[in-house]
C-alpha cells in the first residue's frame, strides 16, 4: 500500500502505535462530539464502515444519499452544530449535491465525507470514480481530498472549524481508500493552519457609532432580520434591542422564529409572499436596518423599487454580502450577537417611532393574511391555522418547497428560534421529510411537522423507511391539490392558465403508502374531520401521514409579482 | 468597461487555481487574464488577474468573493497605484530571408529579442507591458503572424508609492 511504507515500516519507538486511517478518522469525529452520522455503505467507505460498526456514534441510514444530506441539514438548523455526513464515491458522492448547494446557499453548517477511488487510480475513470473535488468547488465553503493518512486530525479538526465559523455552510472531504486503509503514526498534538481565514465577528466601532446615530435621528426605522440572527444565537439581544429603540422588526422567510411573532414590534415575514405590513414597512421606512440577511431577491422584489427611501444599514459576517445587492450606506461586518451587544451597549438615545409603530399596527391590522373559506372545499390554510393552534406555536415545522411552504411561513407564528426548517436560497423540492427526519433526531422531544405539498413529497418519500424504523414523533402532512401547486399559480396568472404538465391527477393513495411503511396514515376532506384527525395525530408520539385534500384552485396570496417593487402587492385584501 | 489588476497571494494548495477561476465563471464575471506562479515565500503562490469590470460595485464585490476563499491569503486591487506591470509575448512572423533585416530593424526600439530562425520564420520574443506589446504584434501583423503567445500580465506594487496613504488595501473590514 501506497503509505504504509513510509510511515509503519518497521517503526516501533514511539509510543503511539500506527492507527489506520479509518480510525483516527472515527477518533477525530468523537473528538468533535459528533453524535449522529447520516450515512449509506459502498465500496469506497467499506472500511470505513468497519470502523463504524464498532464506533459509539449513532448512525442513521437514508435510504438515499440526497436523503441523508438533508437529514444532516434539519440537523444542523436545530442544533447549530455541523451535520455529519458520509458517502460512498461516485454516485453516493453525486447524489448529495443537492444537499451541498442548498447548504451552501442557507449558509447550514455540514461536513461531508465523500470515499473515493484510491490515490493510485484516481484519473483513470476508475469503478464508482466522480471528480467530486471538480464538481463541488463552487457548493462548498471548503474541500480537501486527504492526500496523507497523518493530515486526517488536522483535515477534520479545520474542516468542523471552516464549517462552523463565520458565515457557516459546507465542508467536504474526500477520502481516497488507501487513505482511509494505510496505517500511520500521527501526533497527539492537532493544530489548524489557516492563514487565510479569519471571519470577523467584532463590528468595528466607528460603523456601530453611525448607525447608533442614524437610529437616533431616524423616523420610520426598521429592522430586518435574517437567519444571521439564529446562526449567531442573537435572539435575545434582538428583543432587547428593539424593545429598548422602539424599532419595529420584519423577518425574511429564513429568519423567522428570530423574533417573537406575538410580539408587538414584530411585523410580519417580508417579500414575495409576504404580508402587507411588512413590504410596506420596508418601502416606507427611512432606515432599513439588514441584520444577517442578504437582501435576495425573493425578498426584495425589483431592487431599483426595493426601500426607496432608506438609508441602509447591513450587519453581515459575510463583508461579500454588504453592497452586493443593495448600496449601504452602513456597512457592519461582524456577528449578528456581537453587532447587536454593542449596539445595546451604546445606548443610543431613542428614537420617535410612537406614530410609526401606529402606522404599522394599523396596516397589520387591516391588511392581514386573509383567504376566503365558503365551507366548501378544504382550504389549505385552515389547515396550518389548526395546525398552530393545536401545537400552542411550538413545534418544529418543516416543509418542503412551494405554495404550502408560504402558507405554513404565513400562517404559523413561531414564537421560538430553531423551530423553523426550509429550503430557502435553493428551494428544493423534496428536503422536507428527510429533513425532519434530521430535525427531530436534534431535538427527540419536540414534535415535528412536515407540512409538504403532493408534489415536494413524492421526490423523497423513501425516507419514510427512517421515520418508521426509528419510530419519530414526524407528523407528515400533506396539502394535496393534485398539482405541482406553485407552478400551476405561476401559469395560472403568467401564463394564461396554459397549466403545462403542473397537474398530477394519477396519484399513489398516501394513506396505504404510509400504511405499506408500517406508518398511520389518514386522507382528510374537510374541515370538521381535518380537526379530528390532527387532534387525533397529535395526541401520541408515533409517526403519522395525513392526506389533506385540498382546494386545487387555492393560491398563495398577498403576492409581489416578478419584477414588481414590494408596494406593488397583488391579492392584498383589506379586513 | 474598465480594465482592473487585481493581485493575491494564495496558499499553494491542489484545487487553488480551481475555486479561483471557478468563482469568476459561478459569479459571471469576465477575465482578461490569469499568471500564476511561487512567490517570495514557500507554499505561497502569486496570481495575477486582468478583469474587466463595468462599474466599481463588481471589483468590490470580486475582491471580496476572492477574499472569502479559505486559501485567499491577501487580495489587492492595485490598478490605481505605482506598479510594475510585465507581460511576455512570443511571435511566429513569416520572414524570409529577404525581408529579415527589415524586421530586425522593427524590433530593436521595442527592446525585443530573436529567440529562434527557421526557414521562412522568425519566433521573437517582447516583454513588456500590454500596450506596448499590443503595439508591437500590430506593427508585425502585415509580415504575417504564423503563432501568437501571450501570458497575460503580471504585476506588483513598486517599492515606492506617491502617495502611500492612498494605497487601496481591499481585505476584510
Amino acid at each position: 500500500m501506497l503509505h504504509e511504507t513510509a510511515f509503519t515500516s518497521g517503526n516501533t519507538k514511539a509510543e503511539s502505535k500506527p492507527m489506520s486511517g479509518a480510525e483516527l478518522l472515527l477518533r477525530a469525529l468523537i473528538e468533535e462530539n459528533v453524535e449522529v452520522i447520516f450515512g449509506y455503505p459502498g465500496g469506497a467507505v467499506l472500511p470505513l464502515y468497519d470502523e463504524i460498526y464498532d464506533a459509539d456514534i449513532a448512525h442513521v441510514l437514508p435510504r438515499h444519499e440526497q436523503g441523508g444530506i438533508h437529514a444532516a441539514e434539519g440537523y444542523a438548523r436545530i442544533t447549530g452544530k455541523p451535520g455529519v455526513v458520509i458517502v460512498t464515491s461516485g454516485p453516493g458522492a453525486t447524489n448529495i449535491v443537492t444537499g451541498l448547494t442548498d447548504a451552501m446557499m442557507d449558509s447550514l453548517p455540514l461536513v461531508v465525507f465523500t470515499g473515493q477511488v484510491a490515490t493510485n487510480v484516481i484519473g483513470t475513470d476508475a469503478f464508482q470514480e466522480a471528480d467530486i473535488m471538480g464538481i463541488t468547488t463552487p457548493i462548498t465553503k471548503y474541500n480537501y481530498q486527504v492526500r496523507n493518512i497523518e493530515d486526517i486530525p488536522r483535515i477534520v479538526k479545520e474542516a468542523f472549524y471552516i464549517a462552523q465559523s463565520g458565515r457557516p455552510g459546507p465542508v467536504l472531504i474526500d477520502l481516497p481508500k488507501n487513505i482511509v486503509t494505510g496505517k500511520a503514526q500521527v501526533s497527539e498534538d492537532v493544530e489548524i493552519h489557516l492563514p487565510g481565514y479569519q471571519p470577523t465577528t467584532k463590528p468595528n466601532y466607528l460603523q456601530i457609532r453611525k448607525l447608533t446615530e442614524a437610529v437616533s435621528r431616524a423616523k420610520k426605522p426598521v429592522i430586518l432580520a435574517g437567519a444571521g440572527i439564529l446562526h449567531a444565537k442573537a435572539t435575545e439581544e434582538l428583543k432587547q434591542y428593539a424593545e429598548m429603540q422602539r424599532i419595529p422588526v420584519v423577518h425574511t422567510l429564513l429568519g423567522l422564529g428570530g423574533f417573537p411573532a406575538d410580539h408587538e414590534l414584530f411585523v410580519g415575514m417580508a417579500g414575495m409572499h409576504g404580508c402587507y405590513a411588512a413590504n410596506m414597512a420596508l418601502n416606507e421606512a427611512d432606515l432599513l436596518i439588514n441584520i444577517g440577511a442578504r437582501f435576495d431577491d425573493r425578498l426584495t422584489g425589483n431592487l431599483d423599487k426595493f426601500a426607496p427611501n432608506a438609508i441602509v444599514a447591513h450587519v453581515d459576517i459575510d463583508p461579500a454580502e454588504i453592497g452586493k445587492n443593495v448600496p449601504t450606506k452602513i456597512p457592519v461586518v461582524a456577528d449578528a450577537k456581537e453587532a447587536l451587544k454593542e449596539l445595546i451597549a451604546q445606548k443610543g438615545e431613542q428614537p420617535q417611532t410612537e406614530e410609526w409603530l401606529a402606522t404599522i399596527q394599523t396596516w397589520k391590522r387591516d391588511y392581514p393574511y386573509t383567504y376566503e373559506d365558503d365551507g366548501s372545499l378544504l382550504k389549505p390554510q385552515k389547515v396550518i391555522e389548526m395546525l398552530y393552534e393545536k401545537t400552542n406555536g411550538e413545534a418544529i415545522v418543516v416543509t418542503d418547497v412551494g405554495q404550502h411552504q408560504m402558507w405554513a411561513a404565513q400562517y404559523y407564528k413561531f414564537k421560538n428560534p430553531h423551530r423553523w426548517v426550509t429550503s430557502g436560497g435553493l428551494g428544493t423540492m423534496g428536503f422536507g421529510l428527510p429533513a425532519s427526519i434530521g430535525a427531530s433526531i436534534a431535538d427527540r422531544d419536540a414534535t415535528v411537522l412536515c407540512i409538504t405539498g403532493d408534489g415536494s413529497f413524492q421526490m423523497c418519500s423513501q425516507e419514510l423507511a427512517v421515520v418508521k424504523e426509528l419510530n419519530l414523533p414526524v407528523k407528515i402532512i400533506i396539502l394535496n391539490n393534485t398539482a405541482l401547486g406553485m407552478v400551476r399559480q405561476w401559469q395560472e396568472l403568467f401564463y394564461e392558465k396554459r397549466y403545462s404538465h403542473s397537474k398530477i391527477p394519477v396519484q399513489p393513495s398516501f394513506e396505504k403508502l404510509a400504511e405499506a411503511y408500517g406508518i398511520q396514515g389518514y386522507t382528510v376532506s374537510d374541515a370538521e374531520e381535518a380537526d379530528r384527525v390532527l387532534t387525533e395525530a397529535l395526541s401520541h408520539r408515533e409517526p403519522v401521514l395525513i392526506d389533506f385534500r385540498i382546494d386545487p384552485e387555492e393560491n398563495v396570496f398577498p403576492m409581489v409579482a416578478p419584477g414588481k417593487g414590494l408596494s406593488e402587492m397583488a391579492g392584498v385584501k383589506k379586513r | 468597461m474598465k480594465k482592473r489588476i487585481i493581485n493575491l497571494t494564495v496558499n499553494n494548495r491542489p484545487g487553488v487555481l480551481n475555486r479561483i477561476t471557478n468563482l469568476f465563471s459561478k459569479r459571471n464575471y469576465n477575465i482578461e487574464s490569469i499568471t500564476v506562479g511561487h512567490s517570495e515565500q514557500e507554499g505561497v503562490s502569486r496570481i495575477t488577474c486582468v478583469v474587466n469590470v463595468d462599474n466599481d460595485r463588481i471589483i468590490e464585490q470580486i475582491t471580496k468573493q476572492l477574499n472569502k476563499q479559505i486559501d485567499v491569503l491577501k487580495v489587492t486591487d492595485i490598478t490605481d497605484q505605482a506598479i510594475v506591470a510585465r507581460e511576455l509575448a512570443l511571435v511566429k512572423v513569416l520572414a524570409t530571408p529577404s525581408i529579415r533585416s527589415e524586421i530586425y530593424s522593427l524590433i530593436e526600439p521595442f527592446r525585443a529579442s530573436i529567440i529562434d530562425v527557421g526557414k521562412d520564420s522568425l519566433v521573437i520574443q517582447i516583454t513588456g507591458d500590454p500596450d506596448k506589446i499590443d503595439a508591437f504584434i500590430e506593427l508585425v501583423r502585415p509580415y504575417g503572424i504564423k503563432e501568437l503567445a501571450r501570458t497575460g500580465t503580471t504585476a506588483f506594487l513598486r517599492g515606492t508609492q506617491r502617495l502611500p496613504s492612498q494605497a487601496k488595501n481591499i481585505s476584510i473590514l
